[in-house]
């Protein structure tokens, strides 16, 4: 079973690289993009366990270790 | 009195505090591998400068979970003076003994250079011997020392008084352009809420003899030992 973590800045911390990112896009000419904000993402493997464990386990990890509840808040999906 | 220098891989700042303690002070020092549980009889525990595991996921994120953290916490806990540099501070913020976190600096860049900082308060083990309003020259040199946290925490913080370093200009006023990475409210450095655990993003270690331009640093180590010659170690199972 795969579980895919998405780790992003919470809204209310500024993010200087998502913003640099947009800025290149407008350079580019990409005048309909907006903001932009950039994020981890993670892959576990996990063996053995229902959706509901895994899902449980992936939410432990990323509470734990993969995001800081200070900056960051994430999602978890279950394959 | 004993300082203990905690070494987790990829520290690089490690020597330098050494080098502050045992030659510029004259104190023991003894390194402490982060695979060990125990402080060594640590009086003072530095948590130096580097880059921890590479920086990997997020700055001083592995570190924490080092098996000497739970030394250092318990040590923190029981009133042991504690300081993190620069990475060291960010190890502190990941393993809840500071609050808040380091963003990347406002301009995405690596600064290395010589800032000045205001001495806030000098009710702390490692600023008792400085003036409040002290300015002090000291080298920083980090891409992530932009100083982060909810709006109700930095209220608390400068509140409580535990804003202990804000960034300044030359004759000590805080402005956004003496700011070098975009930390909210010009924040250099804080402590803890028992105060005995200080973070700081600039260097001390590195400003502790006129030779190296200069020994501002020196104070938060004076202080230090004055500290614990006046109050005595702290005992803890680990230390």
């Amino acid at each position: 079973m795969k579980a895919r973590v998405f780790v992003t800045l919470k809204p209310s911390v500024f993010d200087p690289q998502g913003q640099t990112i947009a800025d290149a896009l407008h350079s580019m000419g990409y005048a309909g993009i907006g903001e932009v904000r950039q994020g981890k993402y993670f892959e576990l493997e996990l063996a053995g366990k229902s959706a509901d464990q895994a899902r449980t386990l992936a939410a432990e990890v990323a509470d734990r270790l993969l995001a800081n509840p200070v900056i960051e808040s994430y999602r978890v999906e279950i394959e | 009195m004993r300082f203990s220098i905690v070494v987790f891989p990829g520290s690089n700042c490690d020597h330098d505090a050494y080098h502050a303690a045992k030659h510029v002070l004259g104190q023991e020092a003894e390194f402490v591998w982060h695979k060990e549980t125990s402080l060594k009889g640590a009086d003072v525990v530095v948590l130096p400068g580097g880059f921890s595991h590479g920086d990997y996921l997020r700055t001083g994120a592995i570190a924490r979970f080092s098996p000497v953290m739970t030394a250092v916490s318990a040590f923190a806990r029981a009133g042991g003076p504690v300081l993190g540099i620069c990475n060291g501070f960010q190890i502190l913020c990941e393993a809840g003994l500071l609050p808040g976190a380091m963003l990347r600096n406002r301009d995405l860049k690596f600064h290395c250079e010589h800032v000045s900082i205001r001495v806030e308060h000098t009710d702390t083990p490692f600023t008792s011997r400085a003036q409040q309003g002290q300015v002090l020259r000291i080298p920083i040199a980090h891409g992530e020392g932009n100083y982060f946290a909810d709006a109700d925490v930095i209220a608390e913080l400068e509140k409580a008084g535990r804003v202990i370093f804000r960034y300044c200009d030359d004759e000590g006023r805080i402005t956004e352009e003496a700011n070098p990475n975009g930390a909210l409210n010009g924040i250099a450095g804080v402590c803890s809420a028992g105060r005995n655990v200080v973070g700081l993003m600039p260097h001390p270690e590195r400003a502790c003899e006129s030779v190296l331009g200069s020994a501002d640093g020196l104070v938060l180590f004076d202080s230090v030992v004055s500290h614990v010659a006046a109050h005595g170690a702290v005992s803890t199972a680990a230390s």
